[in-house]
């Protein structure tokens, strides 16, 4: 019933997560929450690399943090967004506190009795590349290609958003 | 390890990201929310992967890629639907958004469908 080192790591990420992450839907400048989801990306792919997901936690660090966040960094500077703090973010909290309580508490209530106090041992080596995508191609092979195809759906959907002048009709 | 610890962080991110989605005005701060609810199942998916025995080994380290994957592409989509919205309405306020296109007055809503949506639009 010990506390393990890896449990003390495993809680300080995810206490670093949830901070960074209560800062992003609370802070008053919209810069400021780009930059606090970065840090609770990496806390959480700090939580895969403790979980022994190594290409996960990469993945992550490429994906989310190198080209999700710049993208929504992006989008803040393209809307012209206010440098300085902004007062009109949110509305109304109650709605927000009802329903976000409402799911975390929830699921934090079901997963503990689920799991209560429980200890298993974590896998020896992380997983690299090779297991995973022996694994991809193997089993998963078909939703790998249709998640080729929704890229693409993606990719062209993007385009014909972003360009008034592509399907307008004629009138 | 204890798997309670991940799950449970997992549980309050998602929490969090459910907050931000129903009070956040702005387009872009809800995305962000969103990507905090998508990061909370992939936490979990990996978690599960490190503590339960499943029949196909690392099935969930392959779905939270997949998860991930989906997320991009989610971005890409959202953004430019923002960019959009914002070129049409100069404002990113997802409460100010009419739903009804019938109900609105012609004078907001027919010139920006049919003409050159501002400076954005124009300069192509």
């Amino acid at each position: 019933m010990g506390i393990e080192p890896v449990d003390v790591l495993l809680a300080a990420l995810g206490a670093i997560a949830l901070g960074a992450g209560a800062l992003v839907v609370s802070t008053r400048h919209i810069v400021r929450a780009g930059l606090w989801l970065v840090v609770a990306l990496g806390a959480i792919a700090g939580l895969y690399l403790v979980l022994t997901a190594e290409l996960v936690a990469w993945v992550q660090v490429l994906l989310y943090v190198g080209a999700v966040v710049v993208l929504l960094l992006f989008a803040v500077m393209l809307t012209r967004a206010p440098i300085g703090a902004s007062e009109d973010l949110d509305r109304p909290r109650w709605a927000g506190l009802l329903v976000g309580g409402g799911a975390g508490l929830g699921l934090a209530a079901l997963l503990i009795d689920a799991y209560r106090w429980s200890r298993v041992p974590l896998p020896g080596q992380g997983t690299g590349a090779a297991p995973i995508g022996t694994e991809v191609f193997r089993t998963w092979v078909l939703p790998f290609e249709v998640l080729s195809v929704l890229l693409l759906a993606a990719l062209i959907g993007a385009i014909v958003v972003s360009r008034p002048d592509i399907g307008r009709r004629e009138s | 390890m204890h798997p309670v610890i991940p799950y449970v962080a997992a549980a309050g991110l998602f929490g969090l990201g459910c907050y931000g989605v129903v009070v956040r005005r702005n387009a872009v701060l809800l995305l962000m929310a969103v990507e905090l609810m998508l990061n909370a199942v992939n936490l979990i998916f990996v978690t599960a992967d490190a503590n339960v025995r499943a029949a196909l080994p690392h099935s969930g380290q392959v779905f939270a890629l997949f998860v991930i994957v989906l997320a991009t592409a989610e971005i890409g989509v959202g953004l430019a639907i923002v960019l959009q919205l914002y070129r049409l309405r100069q404002s990113v306020a997802v409460d100010e958004v009419p739903l009804g296109e019938r109900n609105d007055g012609p004078d907001r809503n027919g010139p920006a469908r049919h003409t050159a949506p501002g400076p954005g639009g124009a300069a192509r």
